[in-house]
């Protein structure tokens, strides 16, 4: 593991106005990550984890301070650079999937390198296709979402969240949706994709979910009450450990 | 970002909503298939009339008596009585650019053949009138000069004639028909001519010496018209002019006095029914324009409902790094090509509509290849008018929101 920052924040604040009053979703917190970490951001509502994921993902802008990515000042880029920053550097995981209906998963996959010209149309099949075979979906290509269980449907999310090759991964509540078994499923994957140097920072407020990643950053009301390393827990073995479920069939 | 990469975006999001994009396509669909085919079916009836026109001689000149004013009461054309034998033979002589003179004398009543009889219109007129009217000879002859001379009570009648007449299809020729008591002896049947560009039907007509009405039937000495043809068809203008100068002198006007007669060229005609129905194309083009907006309308409507219903999609899209100006060509690459398909599927349907209606009525089908031009521009501002609006909507969302709509 390199010792590259990936992301570095400083003194970042973020404040809302609401009519007359403001609102201080993020009070000034400041941290760094390597390439290669698997970071989970917990907190409770209202602690200003959207709010922080929201900057991360170069979807909103900090009000004061700094956010490097890969060496690139955020807050110092416009809109249409921002959406470059999105679509090269960053991959999203959302909690409710967010894939196009009616799609197959390869074309789900294909859609951030269409936005992205310099890729051709056979490179891009051929990414795509790597993508899927990566969290285990070769054999499920061409289905359509309503044709995928809900966590197949998150694997195809995470591929097309993998295809362009970010540096980083923003998850967001990505189990939420799922039940147990199926969350440690994914987040199995999540821990082989950390295990090939991807960096993730993993939005969740389930501490046993935190247990997976290999360091917690809990905020409370805008800022960060704790970062510390955490003893990893293997979520294959964890899911191993589950009592058999009868009516479930592994895919 | 490429071009051919909008397209292939909204491609793939039309392709998900096949039925809707084949609905939304409707309105335009019928919106061009109306315009294409009024446009198409217009010319076609414009070219059909002017056939029929030209048919009987673009260079026929029709001299009338003028209307007339006796104590403020205006009399009408009929009982002018300005138009005479001196009249005709003034033109003869003197007129350069006409070639053929014909006087027209007219009465109405009830044709007799044995049990059979018909109301008709009877024409008396003199042996020019044959290459005036380009008259054929179906069976037997026209009426000669010697027959004029001598007021002979001989006819020619047309095909509707001949049909109410001799229904057991018995050959008229050299049968004698009565008119007002005075028998008539028919020595010719025309070729059918079918009705004119006015739906007047040209069969029911019976010919015979001018002589023969004016002395035998009215005892008149004037005529209800003059016609006459013209050198060419270019020189009808200048024929009028020498004929209007001729007739008169005749007339012994002063230069103060207004015309006593009028006159009218086959192309004055040809442009009055042109212009009627270029009228009537006009028309009727402006109502299926207007069938044209309201699927441009149907398109900003299902587009309009399609961002709404789309919101967390477009936050997706931007999530993964489509920009605005992504974001706004794809939905209007989407509305561009909803409309473009449904004019290319209009046009065709407004061919295949005029088509079949032409070959229904017998005309010679005419596509205007203007107007399918118009179509597609049309349709193309269409899509990027309609589709504007809806499209500028959805750039303009915030990712954030976007992403968190339910």
């Amino acid at each position: 593991m390199t010792n590259k920052e990936v992301l570095k924040i400083e003194q970042l604040t973020r404040t809302f106005e609401m009519g007359s009053e403001k609102v201080h979703a993020l009070r000034g917190i400041s941290f760094s990550v390597n390439e290669g970490e698997f970071v989970s951001i917990m907190g409770t509502s209202g602690s200003g984890k959207s709010t922080l994921l929201n900057i991360l993902g170069c979807l909103d802008k900090p009000t004061s301070g700094e956010y490097f990515i890969d060496g690139i000042a955020v807050s110092k880029q416009n809109d249409q650079a921002l959406s470059l920053l999105r679509n090269r550097k960053l991959g999203f995981v959302f909690q409710s999937y967010n894939l196009l209906p009616r799609t197959s998963a390869v074309e789900q996959v294909e859609l951030p390198l269409l936005y992205n010209p310099d890729i051709k149309s056979r490179e891009r099949k051929e990414r795509a296709k790597f993508a899927l075979e990566q969290v285990g979906l070769q054999d499920r290509m061409n289905h359509f979402p309503n044709q995928l269980s809900g966590g197949q449907q998150q694997r195809v999310a995470i591929a097309r969240a993998l295809v362009n090759d970010p540096v980083m991964i923003l998850a967001d509540e990505a189990t939420g949706n799922l039940d147990t078994r199926t969350s440690y499923e994914v987040m199995s994957l999540f821990q082989q994709l950390n295990a090939q140097g991807k960096t993730i920072c993993f939005v969740t407020h389930e501490p046993d979910i935190a247990n997976f990643t290999t360091r917690s950053i809990r905020l409370k009301d805008g800022l960060i009450i704790t970062d510390t390393p955490i003893m990893t827990q293997s979520a294959a073995l964890a899911l191993a450990s589950l009592p058999k479920n009868q009516d479930y069939e592994m895919v | 970002m490429k071009w051919y990469n909008y397209i292939n975006i909204a491609y793939r999001a039309l392709l998900r909503n096949k039925t809707r994009a084949f609905l939304t396509m409707l309105g335009i669909i019928i919106g061009i298939a109306s315009v294409i085919a009024v446009v198409s079916l217009g010319s076609a009836s414009t070219n059909n009339i002017r056939n029929e026109i030209a048919s009987t001689g673009t260079n026929m000149i029709f001299i009338s008596p003028a209307q007339q004013q006796r104590g403020g009461i205006n009399m009408g054309a009929g009982d002018a009585k300005s138009l005479t034998e001196s009249d005709l033979k003034a033109l003869k002589k003197e007129c350069k650019l006409i070639t053929n003179v014909s006087p027209s004398v007219n009465i109405s009543g009830q044709l007799v053949a044995g049990t059979n009889n018909t109301p008709t219109s009877l024409s008396g007129v003199d042996v020019t009138f044959q290459h005036i009217r380009d008259l054929k000879m179906q069976k037997g002859i026209f009426f000669s000069t010697t027959d004029v001379e001598t007021a002979a009570k001989v006819c020619v009648i047309g095909k509707t004639i001949v049909d109410k007449l001799f229904p057991d299809g018995s050959d008229p020729i050299g049968k004698t028909i009565r008119f007002k008591n005075i028998p008539l002896k028919i020595i010719g049947v025309l070729e059918e001519r079918g009705q004119n560009g006015m739906g007047q039907d040209q069969d029911n007509v019976v010919y015979l010496p001018y002589s023969t009405v004016q002395k035998r039937m009215l005892a008149i000495t004037h005529f209800n018209s003059i016609f006459a043809s013209a050198v060419s068809e270019e020189e009808s203008e200048n024929a009028v002019t020498e004929i209007k100068s001729v007739i008169r002198r005749a007339h012994k006007l002063k230069p103060s006095d207004t015309d006593d007669f009028d006159i009218f060229t086959q192309a004055e005609m040809l442009s009055m029914v042109s212009n009627v129905t270029g009228m009537l194309t006009a028309l009727l083009t402006s109502v299926a324009a207007i069938s044209l907006l309201v699927g441009g309308i149907g398109i900003m409507n299902i587009m309009y409902v399609t961002v709404t219903e789309r919101t967390k999609e477009i936050g997706l899209r931007m999530s993964i790094g489509a920009q605005k100006q992504f974001v706004l060509m794809q939905f209007l690459s989407e509305s561009i090509i909803l409309s473009l398909i449904g004019g290319f599927l209009g046009i065709l349907l407004g061919i295949i509509v005029s088509y079949l209606v032409s070959l229904f009525l017998n005309w010679e089908f005419v596509l205007n290849i203007g107007s399918v031009l118009l179509a597609f521009g049309v349709c193309f501002a269409e899509g990027i008018f309609f589709g504007w609006y809806p499209a500028k909507k959805a750039s303009q969302l915030d990712p954030i929101v976007a992403l968190r709509y339910e």
